[in-house]
């Protein structure tokens, strides 16, 4: 294993991150205690408790889970397209390095970076409502598992973006809709039934139950389905990406 | 001489079914600095980019340093440093930053002395924290070098290294290669510029729609194929040539004051003396003459016009 090349990519994208630390880090922190004042302050102070939770205390694996989601898929994605972009792809392509560590680089990096913003979100969290984490070894390890699922789902999509257009349009048209609609903001048994049913087809649901599940020991699907649905997309994404290594799908001729 | 480089029966057919590359056979011999010439589109960039491990080849075989490039690619590529055609750079990173990452990519520990060095001979120790974006044209080239050397590579491939260069930096930039030469370096040069070639190649291949055309000894292929033209400034103009001097295939140039004659050096008879003989029966007489010997630039020409 060339595990030089892999700390090489790795370090490269995190000092991406640490050179647009306004943009990396901070933009998601301050959206998201935006989103405690609005809904958490503001709305939530005229809702009761979901299932025995404040709703501010409850929203907050959501949101978590909303920004760990797009930010792996914009970490992921545009980590391996600008290289495509600017050409400096070559010096991946012709160094002696296998595709599982320029994915581990890459991906590494990506899923690094959205694990500790999830981190800062949920420090700053703190700050606004009273949180008692249930499970914080569960909380810990469905936020690794989302963030890798994620990211990798974004590498994927930074190699089958040919343009800027197409990088953001499965993020915003797609992953954030998910992300709303998937309960980052209400119970799906607040639903009615025919809607539940729709939602449960939404696998960002599966995300944020599993996740709330662990501070909160409240889901709307059991905490193994969520696991189960999870390390499912965990698999199909690395399914893709082995099939796109193996015929240099939009990176070699 | 050992080859570094075995290319063997190599085709690329791209998917729109363009042939890029036609049955390529090639070997680069140690230590050499080989220049690959050819016209736009003749296949030089695609023939780096399979032996560097950027595209796939359709068919063939390619070894370097004996490793073949699809079962060793991690031996093979390792010995290799390459030079893209095109700037492709981290516009936001350091100098330094980016020569130490490629060295990173490539397995090599770090040696801050070795990239010193590389900095050094590039003429960019002093621009080693500058941002990549503030860098002039020449300078982000000499990067690239940079970052193709960071690893120590015994093979360098540098596709049209002086593209876009002045003149002056031109030559330093040849200065270097014949340093890495000497170092031990085999280099693959690839450019439009016959003069580079000509100036620094010890062989020189021409590939032309994807076939390799010809490779010869730079010296050799001067001498085999090279043509001289003589060149005579006559005394009067002339309207017309004399039916006597019609076999010769004269030019009759400047509105008639100079008569051009091109022969072949390999001939067994140039032609010259009988000319000369002819000339002087016809009453044409010459103030001066000269001779030239054809370029590199007229072999390749005359190489790609060909059918």
């Amino acid at each position: 294993m060339n595990h030089r090349a892999v700390r090489a990519i790795y370090l490269f994208e995190m000092a991406r991150t640490w050179r647009t630390l306004l943009q990396s880090i901070v933009s998601p922190v301050v959206s998201t205690s935006l989103y405690f004042v609005v809904f958490g302050a503001a709305i939530g102070s005229r809702i009761s408790q979901v299932e025995g939770v404040s709703y501010g205390t409850f929203i907050v694996p959501g949101l978590i889970m909303l920004s760990v989601l797009t930010q792996s898929i914009a970490n992921a994605s545009f980590g391996i397209y600008f290289p495509k972009f600017t050409g400096t792809i070559y010096e991946i392509l012709s160094a002696p390095i296998s595709y599982f560590e320029i994915v581990l680089g890459y991906v590494g990096a990506a899923a690094t970076k959205s694990i500790i913003l999830g981190l800062i979100i949920l420090a700053t969290a703190g700050l606004f409502v009273p949180l008692h984490i249930h499970h914080p070894v569960w909380m810990l390890a469905f936020l690794v598992l989302t963030a890798v699922t994620f990211s990798l789902f974004g590498f994927i999509i930074g190699i089958w973006a040919d343009g800027f257009e197409k990088l953001q349009m499965i993020p915003m048209l797609v992953v954030t809709p998910l992300t709303f609609l998937g309960g980052s903001f209400y119970s799906i048994d607040m639903l009615p039934p025919t809607w539940r049913t729709v939602a449960l087809l939404n696998p960002v649901v599966y995300l944020i139950s599993g996740f709330r599940w662990s501070f909160y020991e409240i889901a709307d699907v059991s905490m193994s389905v969520s696991v189960g649905m999870t390390l499912a997309f965990l698999v199909i994404c690395l399914v893709v990406i082995w099939w796109i290594f193996r015929t240099g799908y939009r990176l070699k001729n | 001489m050992s080859s570094i480089i075995s290319v063997a029966n190599l085709s690329k057919t791209y998917g729109s079914g363009f042939k890029a590359l036609k049955n390529v056979n090639l070997d680069i011999r140690r230590g050499e600095i080989f220049a690959l010439l050819g016209p736009n589109g003749a296949g030089k960039t695609t023939l780096i980019s399979i032996i560097c491990g950027i595209a796939n080849p359709s068919e063939g075989q390619v070894l370097v340093g004996g490793e073949n490039i699809q079962n060793s690619y991690r031996k093979a590529r390792s010995l290799i440093g390459l030079v893209p055609q095109e700037l492709h750079t981290d516009a936001f990173e350091s100098v330094w930053a980016t020569v130490s990452f490629s060295r990173g990519l490539f397995g090599k520990p770090k040696n801050p002395g070795h990239i010193e060095k590389v900095l050094k001979d590039l003429s960019l120790w002093d621009k080693k924290d500058n941002k990549i974006i503030t860098l002039s044209g020449g300078m982000k080239r000499r990067v690239m070098i940079a970052k193709a050397l960071s690893h120590e590579p015994q093979i360098l491939f540098l596709d049209e290294p002086t593209a876009g260069v002045d003149v002056e930096l031109r030559k330093g930039m040849w200065e270097v290669v014949r340093t890495l030469q000497q170092s031990g370096v085999t280099i693959i040069l690839t450019t439009h510029y016959i003069e580079e070639a000509e100036e620094m190649a010890d062989r020189i291949g021409i590939i032309n729609k994807g076939e390799i055309v010809l490779i010869e000894d730079k010296a050799s292929l001067m001498q085999k194929l090279g043509k001289k033209r003589l060149t005579l400034h006559l005394q009067g103009k002339l309207d017309a040539l004399p039916e006597s001097l019609s076999h010769y295939e004269l030019e009759l140039c400047d509105n008639g004051a100079t008569l051009v004659y091109d022969y072949d050096t390999k001939g067994e008879r140039t032609g010259i003396t009988s000319l000369l003989s002819d000339l002087r029966n016809a009453n044409i007489r010459f103030n001066d003459l000269d001779t030239t010997q054809s370029s590199l630039e007229d072999i390749f020409v005359d190489l790609v016009r060909t059918p």
